[in-house]
């Protein structure tokens, strides 16, 4: 296994209390295969990705317990000095906004070389022509002349696209992508995941896809871990949870989309909000929002059930998971 | 379309490029929108889609009317509203709402639900004197779910979606016709959307109303829309209802764009082909000649460098969904949206596996 996350707590210290982010989240990538995160704004998917990085805001943040085994070994046990090599050079990230995450001001050419030069202790000139080669691989066009210009001089696609060349450039073996595509459009959006889907194939990398977008998800993941109010409470296979879901929460995710191919009446919308992080509901997190819940759920936390019935490995946090299976 | 609510004839919004400091001097302008025509009728439901800086946010404004358009006109009720001022532009403006898309920052922290919602009383007290505002604001509290209790509270002390309501509230107080609803849900999760456009729908069959509905989700569009207009750097590419765009698309933007959003369904994938583009959306201070999709269209000729094509029925159409105007010199038919058969809830529910 490449990435290991089991029973990953976090929590932030805020003027009105303790948030729990992460309350025990699971979940694994391989070689080669992409693991899709979803769920809705404050989930904690980010929170999740920032512990696995070891860029997480500390304090407020805290890591409260749990393991992160990347190639079988523990990253929070990991010195600092040691992390930081495996960053960049072993694992990558891309972030959802490119102009703020690439330096305003230095060229791209040379934030694109300095990782050859840092890492790999290329010369300049070595490092700018390794830059080039990058900036034609994600097909930003006439790479050689644009070598020199600075971030804001590409439009928003390019820009997520020389993101991505510096996320790919020391051949990491785990990419995170958070929201990589959120902020463009519709047309570059495609443009964009295509290249990133080719390129993680191309070098049989790890790729956690993190988005809120149930297409996008389905495009490119081949598993699909869903979060609510900081666990994973499903987790499986793209196409089984599509034909069905194990989990009331992502069965509501699912009824919730208009779809582009029909005109449907009242969309199915799940009552109620998201849970306060600094009181998360005792029992299942999703108990006053979902339509199955009995007593139980309101006072036992229901854990990860392996859905047995399934010929593939799926796992549904629902102690009713048989029942929503069956619709 | 005589019977039109509101009709847009040629709307043109300039936006001046300056240069210089002392003497400022006008260098270009940026062409926001440039040409752009429909109508509205009562009661029904347009959708604007497109992408980024297309303009559809600067069509809103004007509908609106908190711009003056550069030329063209918009007529309401017969009357050209596009150059009212005074008076007769507020009687005008109380008619024609607008609900913005983002609800942190169109409402006001420092007051309250019941002080933002009830605001629009100040400037038309005749619509509610003094003394019966209170109740008027609580009534739309009341049309508007779980908001009722908290006349009292601030915005902050909201999530998105019900700060969404507010202001959906908000758009509603003085009772208009129209509203135009700039990207109203895109800021918001799936499950909250759902209940916002929900909302939207059910206040349109309760009070008559017709709506502009601007968003870049073409899912979310269907599913609202009685007819959509598709628009490329601010101009109208293609219109009509919601079968005729969304089964039967002519114009290769709109195809290139229906390709492009992301299916769910991996059933419904598997049938669909896809058209990647290359390149970016030009800049509208410095639009393509002719046709401004040729930059990226996989179908431009000669042709296309030259001629405007203007928004019109095609000629090679005489009937059939395909009839319908798009402002393309090689207009062809081409599905993209892959017919799915009717399920019920919107999701396959199949419990086999395979
Ligand atoms: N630096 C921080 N200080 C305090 N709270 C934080 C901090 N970073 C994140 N949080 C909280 O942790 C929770 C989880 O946040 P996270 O960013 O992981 O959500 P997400 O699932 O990525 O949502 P989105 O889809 O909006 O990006 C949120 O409630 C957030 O407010
Ligand atoms: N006040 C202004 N001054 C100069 N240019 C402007 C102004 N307002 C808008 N523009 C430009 O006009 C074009 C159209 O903008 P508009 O906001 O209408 O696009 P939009 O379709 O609403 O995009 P989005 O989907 O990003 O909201 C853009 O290029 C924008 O930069
Ligand atoms: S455990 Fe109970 S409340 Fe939670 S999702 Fe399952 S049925 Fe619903
Ligand atoms: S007019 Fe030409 S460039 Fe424009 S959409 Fe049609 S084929 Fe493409
Ligand atoms: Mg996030
Ligand atoms: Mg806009």
């Amino acid at each position: 296994m490449l990435l290991e996350v089991r029973d990953l707590h976090v929590e932030f210290t805020t003027r009105d209390g303790v948030a729990k982010a992460v309350n025990g989240v699971d979940y694994s990538v391989e070689e080669g295969e992409t693991l899709a995160v979803l769920g809705e704004s404050g989930s904690g998917k980010s929170v999740t990705a920032q512990a696995v990085m070891g860029i997480l805001d500390v304090p407020p943040g805290r890591i409260a317990g749990g393991e992160i085994l990347f190639k079988g070994r523990d990253l929070l046990r990991m010195k600092e000095e040691e992390r930081r090599r495996i960053r960049g050079a072993e694992m990558a990230m891309i972030f959802q906004d490119a102009l703020s995450a690439l330096n305003p001001v230095l060229t791209v050419g040379k934030q694109l070389g300095e990782m050859y030069e840092v890492h790999r202790g290329m010369s300049r000139k070595d490092a700018r022509a390794k830059a080039v080669e990058l900036m034609d691989r994600v097909r930003i066009p006439a790479a050689k002349q644009r070598v020199g210009d600075y971030p804001h001089q590409f439009s928003g696609g390019m820009r997520q696209r020389i993101m991505i060349a510096m996320a790919l450039a020391l051949e990491p073996s785990l990419i995170i992508a958070d929201e990589p595509t959120t902020a463009l459009d519709v047309t570059v959006q495609a443009q964009v995941m295509d290249l990133l889907a080719e390129l993680q194939r191309e070098l049989n990398m790890g790729l956690i896809l993190i988005t809120h977008d149930l297409g996008v998800v389905a495009d490119v993941a081949d598993k699909i871990a869903v979060m609510y109010a900081g666990r994973i409470v499903e987790a499986a296979p793209v196409h089984e949870i599509y034909k069905a879901p194990a989990h009331p929460y992502t069965r509501g995710l699912l009824d919730s989309i208009p779809r582009l191919d029909q005109k449907g009446q009242e969309l199915y919308a799940i009552k109620g909000l998201p849970p306060n992080l600094l009181r998360i509901p005792p029992g299942c997190a999703f108990n006053p929002r979902c339509p199955m819940a009995q007593e139980l759920c309101r006072s036992d936390v229901p854990p990860l059930y392996p859905v047995t019935e399934s010929p593939v490995a799926r796992a549904s946090a629902c102690h009713f998971w048989k029942e929503c299976l069956h619709g | 379309m005589a019977e039109s609510l509101l009709e847009v004839k040629d709307l043109v919004k300039y936006y001046p490029l300056t240069q210089g400091v002392l003497f400022r001097k006008q260098v270009g302008a940026v062409k926001a929108v440039d040409g752009v025509s429909f109508g509205l009728r009562a009661g029904e439901t347009l959708g604007i889609v497109g992408e980024s800086g297309c303009g559809k946010s600067t069509v809103a404004r004007m509908l609106v009317s908190l711009e003056r358009p550069t030329a063209g006109s918009i007529t309401y009720k017969g009357e050209d509203i596009s150059r009212l001022s005074g008076r007769a532009l507020k009687a005008v403006r109380r008619n024609i709402q607008m609900v913005f898309q983002d609800p942190y920052t169109s409402l006001n922290p420092r007051m309250t639900v019941g002080d933002i919602i009830g605001e629009p009383y100040e400037i038309h007290p005749e619509v509610a004197p003094k003394g019966d505002r209170r109740r008027k604001v609580q009534e739309l509290l009341d049309v508007v779910p779980d908001l009722g209790l908290y006349i009292n509270r601030y915005p902050h002390q909201f999530s998105g979606g019900q700060r969404q309501r507010i202001g959906i509230a908000r758009g509603l107080a003085l009772q208009p016709e129209i509203i135009v609803a700039d990207e109203p849900v895109s800021a918001l999760d799936v499950s909250v959307q759902a209940q916002v456009v929900n909302l939207l729908e059910k206040l349109q069959d309760e009070f008559g109303l017709s709506y502009v509905f601007i968003a870049h989700d073409l899912s979310i569009v269907r599913h609202i829309s009685d007819r959509v207009g598709v628009m490329y750097l601010g101009r109208i590419v293609e219109i009509g209802t919601d079968a005729e765009i969304y089964e039967h698309p002519t114009h290769p933007y709109t195809q290139a764009l229906l390709s492009a959003v992301p299916v769910p369904d991996p059933q419904a994938r598997a049938h669909r082909e896809r058209i990647i583009l290359s390149g970016d959306v030009p800049s509208p201070a410095n639009p393509p000649s002719g046709c401004r999709f040729r930059t990226r269209c996989w179908k431009a000729q000669e042709r296309c460098t030259t001629e405007v094509p203007l928004l019109a029925v095609p000629e090679v159409f005489t009937s059939g969904p395909a009839a319908h105007p798009s402002a393309c010199h090689f207009a062809a038919e081409k599905r993209v949206v892959p017919h799915m058969p009717p399920q019920e809830g919107g999701r396959p529910v199949g419990k086999d596996t395979d």
